[in-house]
């Protein structure tokens, strides 16, 4: 045999299941026994409960074995799993594992394919080439093809991302940036990591695509300080980038200027507010700012700015290579193309599955997500990260949609989806809801700042048995004020939590013993 | 009004300079002189401080602020703003365990409650032997392998109470 091809995932998911043991266990195991490999760090495929999830490149193709901690290794070798043998942890072919095969991969398409720091890879597989139409393109074209994609800005709040970029580029100014939002704060998301550490050269791209759209020469990716994975495999492949001539003063001898760098946060969730994320840049507390006027007119250090969720600007160059019409045949509705949804929290097979829109929640959480992972019956799903509404299960028929979410008071948000079971206690997660609030509100705004302790204590009073028709009352008005006196997300959202849990779990709401804090 | 650029450099005697350690001075003189030339150069300097110190000791405000041509509330207001920087030496290592829903969907609380019944700490505090200090975290993007910790920058999933206690047995030895 003539060396054989090992792939083992080097994303944060899977380390934090062992896979860099893996990785030297293979390493060591093969060099005892004279065999040939050569292990590449791939990004996750993101069928996480399988992580570490290895991959034997055979002539039929890749096959899987997972989860392989260090201590399965000799025996995956002493069955042969070097030639893609059977083993109980096989798998077969990995494009076959129906998780996988019934995703429809096109931002992602990339991820855990390919060895994410080797440009000649990404550049073999379809990289680039959304750039090399762009700048074929004039920047109207560019931007009018990204609008008629009908590309929603994937962070959570789904503006047209067309519609920025046109603002962006019809402002007149000496200097614009373009921002990526990477300060993915969302429990229950983990896409804009995965992805990062997976393909950064499709967001190097992305950005890159932006700017000669709208006329900007610089870019800043804001990560969080939660992500070092990400921060290392992001300045990795930016030099590179940058010594291959992808980034820098003439940008594919094209003439046109594009710098780039990661700028970290530093642990506060209204950083992904995107005005509070722009003062942090300049370097000041990440308070909200007042909208008007808008960043794509007055944005970063004043001067007109893209400000866009990573998933959304590495989406960008499918469309530019495959066209507008290719990628909003995804889709339904006005929510158009994919969206990468994350099955997280309690649930059997957690993971990453990117789909066009309108799948319904029940198919992820069941047909996807085989139920949850205690095996009890599942009770309640969080959508849209802190901010979601809580779904009972007589709503698992919603779709993934934009509006069919907001018709059912609920968000979409980043697509993350976090599953409880039944022991959850319902009231404790509508206390939280407030108390993180409390925790991470900028201050600027009354409603938010005073309304989210405010909260806690009428949600303590309540469960105390303390008047509970009058303390309901109080909490709904509270949460109206919130609604529609707050600044930003933060405070106008934070009454999803509370009020889904009220309105669909009112039983744990009634009296019993005083209320705990969760912790 | 003029702007901050155009504002006049008024150069300010950093108050108290002696209460710095020679170390804490040099990493605080090194990272402005690096990185104050970058545009919003703040977040950076405390970055870089914090990553050689582990802190950002109370006493270079005064001198970050001069550097920067900021006031010393300025760069106060910051390091308090942000729940990553800290004042206080922490221990050698930073255990941060996530609090948020899809680890709460996995038994964070009983994690959290078990971790500070094994530390004798609180969130925030330090371990007596000086070896942990233990900090809560608001998401790791590890949310299908929960319950998360990390030590120091190192990610750790599906932690047990079991799991828990041997990461603290390796911090405890330095790894």
């Amino acid at each position: 045999m003539n060396g054989v091809t090992i792939y083992v995932p080097g994303d944060a998911a899977a380390v934090a299941v062992g896979a860099d043991e893996t990785a030297k266990a293979i390493a060591e195991e093969a060099r005892r026994r004279g065999v040939d490999a050569r292990i590449v760090r791939n990004g996750s495929r993101g069928l996480l409960w399988l992580e570490p999830l290895v991959e034997v490149q055979t002539p039929a193709g890749r096959v899987a074995y997972g989860p392989v901690d260090a201590a399965a290794v000799a025996g995956l070798f002493d069955a042969g799993f070097a030639g893609g043998a059977r083993h109980p942890l096989y798998h077969g072919p990995t494009a076959d594992i129906p998780y996988l095969k019934n995703q429809e991969r096109l931002t992602f398409a990339r991820v855990g394919l390919i060895d994410p720091q080797n440009l000649d890879e990404y550049l073999h597989h379809g990289g680039y080439r959304g750039l090399q139409a762009a700048l074929q393109m004039t920047s109207a074209a560019v931007v009018e093809c990204v609008t008629a994609s009908g590309l929603r800005g994937r962070g959570g709040a789904a503006f047209p991302a067309g519609i920025k970029w046109k603002t962006a580029l019809d402002a007149a100014g000496d200097q614009k940036f373009i921002v990526c939002n990477a300060d993915e704060g969302d429990s229950g998301t983990f896409s804009d990591r995965m992805l990062m550490e997976g393909d950064p050269f499709v967001l190097i791209e992305g950005m890159t695509i932006a700017g000669i759209a709208t006329g900007a020469t610089r870019g800043y990716i804001y990560l969080r300080f939660e992500y070092p994975h990400a921060q290392r495999a992001l300045n990795r492949a930016i030099a590179t980038a940058y010594a291959r001539g992808y980034l820098g003063a003439d940008v594919l001898k094209s003439g046109r200027r594009f710098d780039l760098e990661v700028r970290l946060g530093a642990g506060a969730y209204i950083c992904g507010e995107e005005t509070s994320l722009l003062e942090s840049l300049e370097g000041k507390r990440g308070q909200v700012r007042f909208k008007p006027p808008l960043p794509a007119i007055q944005g970063l250090f004043g001067k007109p700015t893209v400000i866009n969720n990573v998933i959304t600007l590495a989406s960008v160059p499918i469309i530019l290579d495959r066209g507008a019409e290719y990628y909003r045949n995804f889709g339904m509705g006005r929510s158009r193309g994919t969206l990468p949804i994350q099955l997280a929290g309690n649930i059997k097979y957690g993971g990453l599955v990117e789909k066009a829109f309108g799948l319904t929640m029940r198919e992820l959480l069941y047909d996807y997500g085989g139920g949850s992972l205690s095996g009890r019956p599942i009770r309640a799903v969080q959508v849209g990260g802190p901010l979601g509404a809580y779904l009972p299960e007589s709503q698992f028929d919603t779709k993934l949609d934009y509006e069919a979410f907001a018709d059912i008071q609920g968000m979409l948000g980043h697509g993350g989806i976090v599953v409880f079971d039944d022991t959850v206690d319902m009231a404790a997660q509508a206390r939280y809801a407030m108390e993180f609030c409390a925790i991470e509100s900028c201050g600027k705004c009354t409603p938010c700042r005073i309304g989210s302790t405010r909260g806690v204590e009428v949600i303590d009073r309540l469960l105390n048995g303390d008047d509970p028709a009058k303390q309901e009352t109080l909490l709904r008005d509270l949460c109206e004020t919130l609604t529609y006196g707050s600044l930003c997300a933060l405070g106008g959202l934070t009454p999803y939590p509370v009020r889904s849990a009220l309105n669909h779990f009112p039983e744990d709401f009634r009296r019993r013993t005083p209320a705990r804090a969760p912790g | 009004m003029t702007s901050r650029s155009q504002r006049r450099v008024i150069p300010v005697k950093p108050e108290r300079p002696s209460n710095l350690s020679a170390a804490e001075r040099g990493a605080v003189e090194e990272a402005c002189a690096q990185l104050k030339s970058l545009p919003g150069a703040l977040l950076p300097i405390l970055h870089a401080v914090q990553d050689k110190l582990g802190f950002v000791p109370p006493d270079a405000v005064a001198l970050i602020a001069a550097e920067l041509n900021l006031s010393r509330a300025e760069v106060h207001g910051v390091i308090s703003f942000y729940h990553y920087f800290r004042t206080m030496k922490p221990g050698r290592k930073v255990l941060r365990l996530c609090r948020a829903e899809a680890c709460q969907a996995v038994g964070a609380h009983a994690l959290e409650a078990h971790a500070k019944r094994a530390l004798a700490i609180d969130f925030h505090e330090t371990t007596a032997d000086g070896a942990i200090t233990l900090e809560p975290v608001y998401c790791l993007g590890n949310c299908a392998l929960g319950p998360s910790v990390m030590v120091d920058d190192r990610l750790v999933g599906r932690v047990s109470e079991g799991r828990f206690d041997e990461i603290v047995e390796q911090a405890r030895r330095g790894k």
